[in-house]
């Protein structure tokens, strides 16, 4: 077959799939109850590309890259682009879920700050994001220069601090839910579960944050102090600097970068806690602040579910969303670029 | 000498130790997974009487109606599987196309996917389900509760790590190797797939392992999607929804929590060195 007839044929499917589309919206626009539009829709469309893709031409290469990039590209775009700009339309609507009635401006924004829960979920998350950190990244640069020691039965101990980190978050939660309800009082004879008490409860929410997350950081730590050439580890030992002095003077200055990828990450981590959050306390127990009874546990992201899936409240649940987005993205950013500047110093 | 053995050995044994209470929390599942709740009430922390109640309680919770393990296991490994197949696949389709035709749009396209990472869940959830419903009686086909659905939230969500990481890969491929099946003749969807696809397979892995840990362990997207109670049910909603109708029944809760625990337990031991290695390659990166 030579080039035209080539053509006429595959022109075929291509006005075959259009035709397909055009009739498929027509049946969606006119007679909403016909069952095989969506079918004739997706088959028009799989038409259109397959006659695309045999035409022969000059823009074969663009149509390739073109069918490439679809598939991953459409689901994106209908999976976080669409509804991360109608997320921040509806910010500024009574939206309920389904649909709004008006445009209320900036209500919503007020409303939010003037909400006593809402603050101080903001307040106790900033305050775990901060400790959890810390706690994190101490527990796991620790581990990390146990593991780099050269002990027998690394691996061992290497595997079994990493493998909390595999389990979900859920599940993690509501073991570690029995932990502190039935282990801790029973170990402690007489105690009150840590979860019946406002500050003890955020305490028992790091452990376990710690617990899950320590094993993962601590293996990017060993893979920068794996790094750290050894030639350069020989001369201090033969300089005669001690172990302490090779690690605040050799060490930690060689693997800088690891700490922003780290500090990064822990950042991010804890801000976004949801999962052990959820399954360990739900935001309980509360707390008296002034006359009005607040959710002493529960974080931003929880904060956001709670007030969209429970309390119903879906353009305020979508408001509170989109601030937590810019303040993640100010944090975040502000974080890489310090320990960026900080690393060139160095 | 002795003095510097002797350091090692104390050394070896706060590893030992630490390990061993990081690993407690496990051994308390196990432990507690093969009791009755009256024992566990009496001392949760000794060892079970009787591994026999064990699977007394594993069958209870295997057969409970509100867990239906089986359904909702083969529901997870459904969903990890397809989409973790098609991310692989069609985000090294995407990236290749990104990184070998420098434009201004697959320069504002990649920009817009890196940047998506800075998008927190929670702020596209809610409007999530509106655009999907709207979508599903728009097209006419299901994609709420069903596991067309969830793939597509997978493939969107998962696309921009993917692309970013495989994308850095891609740039350090020769392009001489295509350049050359180019010439032999090969078209250039040939090219991808029989030159440049197997050549990704290393950076495929670490792809495979930062998505898989995620998307079987994901609670709140099959939640919101599936919905609580619905037909199909992922393993972390099943357990959710299980502790939710039998609050404080602990040995059933953690014979369920076992049973959702085994399955990743296992493929750990399996293949120990490559998901440590895939984890932390593409957290570096």
């Amino acid at each position: 077959m030579d080039g035209n007839a080539k053509k006429v044929v595959f022109m075929l499917p291509v006005l075959l799939g259009v035709l397909m589309v055009i009739y498929a919206l027509y049946l969606d626009l006119f007679y909403k109850n016909m069952a095989y539009r969506g079918i004739l829709l997706v088959l028009g469309f799989l038409l259109v590309i397959a006659g695309l893709y045999f035409l022969p031409g000059k823009r074969h290469r663009m149509i390739v890259n073109g069918l490439f990039l679809l598939p991953l590209l459409g689901a994106f775009v209908i999976t976080v682009l669409i509804p991360f700009l109608f997320g921040i339309f509806y910010s500024f609507t009574n939206w309920n879920g389904i649909g709004f009635t008006q445009v209320v401006g900036l209500a919503n924004y007020v409303n939010m700050f003037r909400s006593p829960d809402y603050l101080y979920s903001l307040v106790i998350t900033f305050l775990f994001t901060v400790v959890n950190m810390i706690f994190v990244n101490f527990t796991a640069f620790a581990l990390a220069l146990l593991c780099t020691s050269g002990a027998r039965g690394r691996n061992f101990y290497r595997a079994s601090f990493f493998l909390p980190n595999l389990i979900g978050g859920i599940v993690l939660g509501y073991v570690w839910q029995f932990i502190f309800n039935k282990v801790f009082p029973s170990l402690f004879k007489g105690s009150l579960s840590m979860l019946t008490d406002p500050d003890l409860a955020f305490l028992a929410i790091l452990i376990v944050s710690t617990w899950q997350y320590a094993g993962y950081i601590m293996m990017i730590y060993v893979t920068g102090l794996q790094s750290v050439p050894k030639d350069v580890l020989e001369a201090s030992g033969v300089d005669g600097a001690n172990g302490l002095k090779t690690l605040f003077h050799i060490k930690l200055p060689m693997i800088a970068n690891t700490f922003t990828v780290c500090i990064f990450l822990t950042l991010v981590n804890s801000f976004k806690q949801f999962d052990l959050n959820f399954a360990i306390t739900n935001g309980a127990p509360s707390r008296i602040l002034g006359a009005k009874a607040i959710a002493s546990t529960e974080f931003l992201a929880l904060n956001i579910y709670n007030t969209a899936i429970a309390k119903n409240q879906y353009a305020q649940g979508q408001t509170k969303a989109v601030v937590f987005f810019i303040i993640l993205a100010i944090v975040s950013l502000t974080q890489v670029t310090i320990s960026k500047r900080r690393e060139i110093e160095l | 000498m002795s003095r510097r053995k002797f350091r090692g050995t104390i050394i070896e044994l706060i590893a030992l130790i630490l390990s061993l209470l990081v690993l407690s929390p496990f051994i308390l599942v196990i432990f507690n997974a093969a009791k009755k709740s009256a024992a566990i009430v009496i001392s949760p922390i000794a060892p079970p009487d009787n591994w026999g109640q064990m699977i007394v309680n594993l069958q209870n919770v295997i057969h409970n109606q509100n867990f239906s393990y089986w359904r909702s296991f083969s529901s997870s490994l459904f969903i990890t599987i397809v989409s973790l197949g098609l991310l692989t696949l069609f985000s090294s389709m995407a990236a290749w196309v990104l990184v070998r035709n420098k434009t201004r749009w697959s320069n504002v396209i990649f920009m817009t996917f890196v940047a998506a990472m800075v998008i927190p869940f929670q702020v596209v959830m809610l409007p999530l389900l509106s655009t999907f419903r709207e979508l599903s009686s728009f097209i006419g086909i299901r994609l709420l509760s069903s596991y067309t659905g969830i793939i597509i939230a997978y493939l969107g969500f998962g696309g921009s790590m993917s692309i970013f990481i495989l994308h850095g890969f891609i740039k350090g491929v020769p392009r001489e190797l295509e350049e050359a099946a180019w010439i032999d003749g090969c078209s250039p969807e040939g090219t991808f797939f029989k030159i440049v696809f197997p050549l990704l397979k290393p950076v495929q892995m670490t792809v495979l392992i930062l998505n898989g840990i995620w998307i079987w362990n994901d609670y709140l997207l099959p939640s919101l999607m599936l919905g609580l109670n619905g037909r199909i049910k992922t393993l972390p909603v099943a357990v959710s929804s299980f502790v939710g109708s039998y609050v404080k029944q602990w040995d059933l809760i953690l014979a369920a929590a076992f049973l959702a625990m085994i399955p990743i337990i296992i493929l750990f031991l399996l293949a120990q060195k490559q998901i440590i290695q895939g984890m932390v390659e593409g957290a570096i990166k």
